[in-house]
């Protein structure tokens, strides 16, 4: 075969595909079922043409890695993985399949190292043995959990109907709370065979093995000196670890040897109940995802499901107002989600509060635009499928209701046009004053915490993590949505990868917002009067099929992957929902950028990842 | 009868021991212990979830704790007063927070902010939560709301400064602290195949046993919904009391509180079932 | 040189602390006092820090805002049906809400068992309660609202998180209150400031009388004045009507199928 193909990394999806077929005849197949996309390669092959898909088609970046368990429709279990380039341009969907009795795939992280969490979680959550996985423990439940929760025939204590909604809530609903139903009064349920006379706390034994405890008696004799390594817990409950989350260092004097991230504190079971959920019941659990962009998160969720309706008739997409709308909401989340990000690194680096307050300040000013059009100033639960809950409001007041309640009465539009056009940069310009410049931050973060841009796409990083690193990847223009392609804007791009690098990205990236939000306004004041208020009832009916929509979130690619397949009702329910979390996977990183540095930078590197604990656990 | 009651210049409503009756002394340092109590109140520095960011919020410029004495947030148990349960509590993580509440030193109050840390929240159903953290810590305050808005937190903590200003230093159930030897520590519960509550062992114990003889393992008896049981009730009830309530108050009234009445048998009943079937 | 960034840092900082002050000057020691100052100071053009003084000033929440649902109930004065219910017992609040905190008995006669458009008991529970809106968003009948009221900490829960019948309910005139601009947008849709219900009833009743109203006044006018027996006079329009009803119900049923034609085409060509 003499015949150069030419240049295999540009080839488009259908071609690549082809291209696949042909060069592994008996392990790829077509994904025949209705509504669904992309190859199903032979699990005995799948290193093979994973690294092919990698190396000669230029998929460099696994964005996604994710089981569904198709019991009682195919009876088998399935890993998911998206592939993109980095250079853009839409998915390569692949996926191997497993029985469910003895589930076992091998492990893709020789291919992409970014594989890492997403398989421990599929462990963790379906039971599926990764052969080949260097270190396959459980990630979000601990050890010793009773069963894999994410399969369809395990059910949780407070388990009362497959579908929501529930019978026992209406016509007949008397009150009840679940915890009646169960001799405990919690939601605990222990198996049939449980050992009560040698009961001890499992959750932590495997957590300290590999760490190389004690001291080496061997090397010890030939050297002469050695120090105790030290191992220190960082978290769960540390002021520093943006939430629940916990590090167990290995120190070499105050240098790190090896981080290992332990998580699941706040794992509360999101996907489990979302595919207990409708389509529509879900919109609001993703905002507790990230809660401090919930409108990021709806949006992504909205596209995914949107995809879905699309295939089937009678949808209407949104209107351009609507989408507008949407890009709003999602550009001013960004500048929210940043403002607290960038606060909260200069504490991390000791700059106690002062920054963070200034940052809040103004995020006030755009929560209190939130809470006027969405109703919350957290929660939003902003967007529907095919438009959004309801239009900018005409004026920004409120009605005095409670003793001593104060009232305000804004335009609307002007309020967005001084925050925009006025008060944001020039708030911007004094806090780049305040901190660009400092000496000591500056000390503290360039050439600290380092991640190369090869190892940044390797482990699947995203965000201005990744962007930092110098890869200019970004989803709103790497593979567009809404009304992206028409905006005009920057990507910014750091050089060296380190902690600075990251935080002038976010720096810049708020620049960056307030240029489409400029570019907005005009926007918003001709499609005034336009219909942003969707037809989509609150019982769509959507086709069967899957479907993977993701959105640039201040943290990163958000992607939901959302498969829709029922029993003979018809889909109701999502049979699989799947959240692809930034900052779950931009967490495989902090071992790698870690090591070799100081303790005291730990807090730095984990700050300048940015990462919201509701959607890491999820 | 004396002409001058005392008790009336007591302006604490909570039961004196009948020797101090009268005695003016107890209640104005009461007042002014639980004045200082309640004005440096010191959270612990613990976020959890979403509420958390909502508490920070509070904290911070706008919202402003410090008017409150409450803005020196603790890293540390060993150094504050007042837990704010704020958000999501896992059962992963209700391991660490137990040994928290351990290490604080009394008086300690626990508040459960949002629904989730009051009662599950929108998450109860999952397997990994826990549904309200007073299955295991008491708390002293519940504030509602998904999240609850920083005015909300504020409202709550105000609460909670009321409940200190309602503790009285002659009544040695509000002040447990001053009592002789150590409090118990609140057992810290295991985490094994599902979490374990030491204070449940017997029941678990027994449950097993039960599982060994071949009945259903962990599966409490529903209380069965006494719809059809609750139908004979309906009408004593309504016989009973329709009457006297008609007889002074407007029809709407009445109705709704027949109604009301009514509703409140079956609670009754049900309970009563639920009782019967532990 | 080294520590320049840092100085210019500590002056912005001291800036800002003297910004606060300013403003108080400006203000003229009235920054708490005004309305008009709490705007300016919350709004967008504040400068320095803006702190709400929470017990003795709270900030008013926008008319979206949402918190715990309640019920909305007529006007214990209203002439129509005082202090009843908006609620039919539908159960889409239920169904639509995503923790499945709503419970609704419905409402059966006690004499024939079918069931009455009105809940028999309704409860929600607020410790499962997301805020998130929907049930206030799907309601047809606008009869579920969302609540302005944040003040709710208790030292209980377990007696009064789940919330009943009486404690959700409130009159029509606070959903007016709290939420004018919605609350008369909602009444536009609706037709009227009642109920849906009576609405209907009323376009009815309107409708009847219209007829009955045209009844005399028809045979008058085909007569040419001629006195006519009442009884014949009164039946013949009342048949005209049916009739008219009924070609009226027939053309809507071809305007509808024709709909549901093209649809189905369009569908078989989408797919």
């Amino acid at each position: 075969m003499a015949i150069a193909v030419p240049q295999t990394t540009e080839l488009d999806i259908s071609q690549t595909i082809d291209w696949l077929k042909q060069k592994y005849p008996d392990a790829v197949h077509d994904d025949t079922r209705q509504g669904f996309g992309g190859v199903v390669v032979d699990k005995s092959m799948l290193v093979e043409v994973a690294q092919a898909i990698r190396d000669d088609l230029g998929f460099d970046y696994l964005s996604s890695a994710t089981a569904v368990d198709y019991l009682g429709i195919s009876d088998h279990m399935e890993m998911v993985y998206h592939a993109y380039r980095t250079t853009g341009g839409p998915a390569l969907v692949f996926k191997a399949q497993t029985d469910r009795e003895k589930a076992e795939i091998p492990s893709l992280v020789d291919v992409w190292l970014g594989a890492d969490f997403q398989e421990r979680e599929a462990y963790d959550l379906y039971g599926i043995q990764f052969s080949g996985h260097p270190n396959l423990k459980r990630i979000l439940l601990w050890d010793g959990f009773n069963g894999y929760p994410m399969r369809k025939d395990w059910q949780e204590a407070y388990f009362e109907q497959e579908h929501k909604p529930f019978d026992s809530r209406w016509p007949g609903g008397w009150v009840h709370r679940a915890e009646e139903k169960n001799v405990y009064g919690k939601n605990v349920r222990y198996p049939d065979d449980i050992d009560l006379a040698r009961l001890s706390d499992t959750s932590e034994a495997t957590l300290y093995s590999g760490l190389g405890l004690g001291v080496d008696v061997q090397e010890l004799e030939s050297d002469g000196l050695q120090t105790d390594r030290l191992v220190v817990n960082l978290g769960p409950h540390h002021p520093s670890t943006h939430g629940v989350f916990r590090m167990i260092v290995s120190l070499n004097g105050e240098t790190i040897e090896t981080l290992e991230p332990v998580m699941g504190y706040l794992h509360r079971n999101h996907e489990k109940i979302g595919e207990r959920n409708s389509f529509l019941h879900n919109i609001p659990f993703t905002d507790r995802l990230d809660y401090l962009s919930s409108m990021g998160n709806n949006f992504g969720y909205v596209l995914a499901v949107e995809q879905l309706l699309a295939q089937g008739a009678r949808y209407q997409p949104p209107t351009y107002r609507a989408e507008v709308i949407r890009v709003l909401m999602a550009e001013l989340t960004r500048i929210v989600n940043h403002l607290w990000s960038l606060g909260f690194l200069l504490n991390d680096l000791g700059a106690f509060f002062t920054p963070m307050l200034y940052a809040n300040n103004e995020r006030e000013k755009i929560l209190d635009f939130f809470e006027a059009t969405a109703g919350s100033r957290l929660m939003c639960n902003y967007m529907r499928f095919g438009g959004v809950f309801a239009d900018l409001p005409e004026r920004i007041h409120s009605v005095a209701n409670l003793v001593n309640d104060k009232v305000r009465d804004y335009n609307t539009m002007e309020y967005l046009a001084q925050m925009i056009t006025e008060r944001l940069p020039r708030f911007l310009e004094e806090y780049g004053r305040l901190l660009v410049g400092n000496e000591i931050l500056r000390e503290r973060t360039i050439n600290v915490g380092v991640l190369p841009h090869d190892l940044a796409i390797a482990l699947s990083t995203c965000g201005p993590l990744l962007r930092g690193s110098g890869v200019a990847y970004d989803v709103r223009r790497a593979d567009p949505y809404s009304i992206y392609p028409e905006l005009d804007f920057d990507i910014p791009v750091g050089v060296n990868g380190d902690i600075y690098d990251r935080f002038m990205v976010r720096f810049q990236e708020i620049h960056e917002s307030l240029r489409i939000l400029k570019q907005l306004l005009p926007r918003l004041e001709q499609t005034k009067g336009e219909e942003v208020v969707t037809k989509v009832g609150h019982t769509p009916r959507v086709p069967v099929g899957e479907a993977y929509g993701r959105v640039e979130n201040p943290k990163g690619e958000l992607g939901f992957y959302v498969v829709s397949e029922g029993d003979e009702k018809g889909p109701q329910n999502p049979w699989r929902y799947h959240v692809r979390a930034p900052s779950f996977i931009n967490l495989t990183a902090l071992g790698p950028m870690c090591r070799g540095y100081k303790v005291a930078d730990v807090v730095t590197v984990l700050g300048s990842i940015d990462i919201v604990l509701g959607e890491t656990d999820r | 009868m004396s002409q001058l009651d005392l008790s009336e210049l007591q302006s604490t409503e909570f039961p004196v021991p009948d020797e101090l009756q009268g005695n003016l002394a107890i209640t104005s340092i009461s007042k002014l212990y639980n004045w200082s109590r309640r004005s440096s109140m010191w959270p612990l520095l613990f976020g959890l979830a979403c509420c958390a960011i909502e508490m920070i919020g509070t904290a911070a410029s706008r919202f402003d704790l410090s008017r409150f004495g409450m803005e020196v947030m603790r890293g540390s148990p060993r150094q504050s007063d007042l837990m704010i349960i704020s958000g999501t509590v896992t059962k992963k993580m209700v391991v660490p927070i137990v040994r928290l509440y351990n290490q604080m030193p009394e008086p300690k109050y626990v508040m459960a902010m949002g629904a989730c840390a009051s009662g599950g929240g929108p998450f109860k159903e999952g397997y990994n939560v826990v549904s309200g953290i007073d299955k295991y810590l008491p708390v002293d305050v519940y504030v509602p709301g998904c999240p609850p808005t920083p005015q909300a937190l504020l409202y709550g903590l105000i609460a909670l400064q009321k409940k200190i200003d309602g503790q009285s230093l002659a009544n040695m159930d509000d002040v447990p602290w001053y009592g002789v030897g150590p409090a118990e520590p609140t057992p810290i519960p295991v985490l094994g195949p599902d979490i374990i509550d030491p204070r449940q062992m017997d029941l678990i114990r027994r449950q097993a046993q039960m599982a060994v003889q071949g009945k259903q393992f962990a599966v409490g008896e529903l209380p069965a919904l006494p719809e059809k049981k609750a139908e004979p009730k309906k009408v004593e009830a309504k016989a009973t009391a329709a009457p006297e309530v008609a007889a002074d108050m407007d029809p709407v009234k009445a109705e709704r509180m027949k109604k009301r009445e009514e509703a409140l048998a079956r609670k009754r009943a049900r309970e009563a079932a639920a009782e019967k079937g532990e | 040189m080294y520590g320049q960034g840092i100085a210019k840092g500590l002056w912005i900082t001291f800036k800002h602390l003297v910004n606060t002050y300013v403003d108080d000057i400006r203000y003229a020691g009235r920054k708490y006092v005004s309305q008009d100052n709490f705007q300016v100071r919350q709004g967008p053009k504040s400068q320095g820090a803006y702190t709400v003084q929470y017990p003795d000033e709270k900030i008013a929440v926008p008319e979206r805002f949402r918190f715990v649902p309640f019920r909305v109930d007529s006007d214990y004065d209203d002439p129509e049906r005082p202090g009843q219910d908006w609620c039919t017992s539908c159960g889409i609040c239920a169904k639509v809400c995503p923790p499945q905190c709503i419970w609704i008995v419905r409402g059966q006669d006690p004499n024939t068992g079918r069931p009455v458009p009105q809940p028999e008991a309704f409860f929600i529970d607020i410790d499962i309660c997301m805020n998130c809106g929907y049930c206030a968003e799907f309601c047809p009948f606008d009869a579920i609202k969302m609540d302005h009221d944040y003040e709710l900490a208790s030292y209980d829960r377990t007696s009064r998180h789940i919330y009943d019948k009486p404690k959700l309910s409130k009159e029509l005139r606070y959903w007016k209150t709290i939420a004018p601009t919605r609350a008369v947008e909602e009444m536009e849709a609706r037709g009227g400031w009642d109920h849906k219900d009576v609405q209907k009833e009323k376009a009815k009743a309107e409708k009847a009388a219209a007829a009955q109203k045209a009844a005399p006044a028809a045979p008058v006018q085909t007569n040419g004045g001629a006195a006519s027996p009442a009884a014949p006079a009164a039946e013949a329009p009342a048949a005209d009507d049916a009739e008219k009803i009924k070609a009226e119900r027939l053309a809507k049923r071809e305007a509808a199928l024709a709909r549901k034609r093209a649809r189905d085409a369009e569908e078989n060509g989408g797919a």
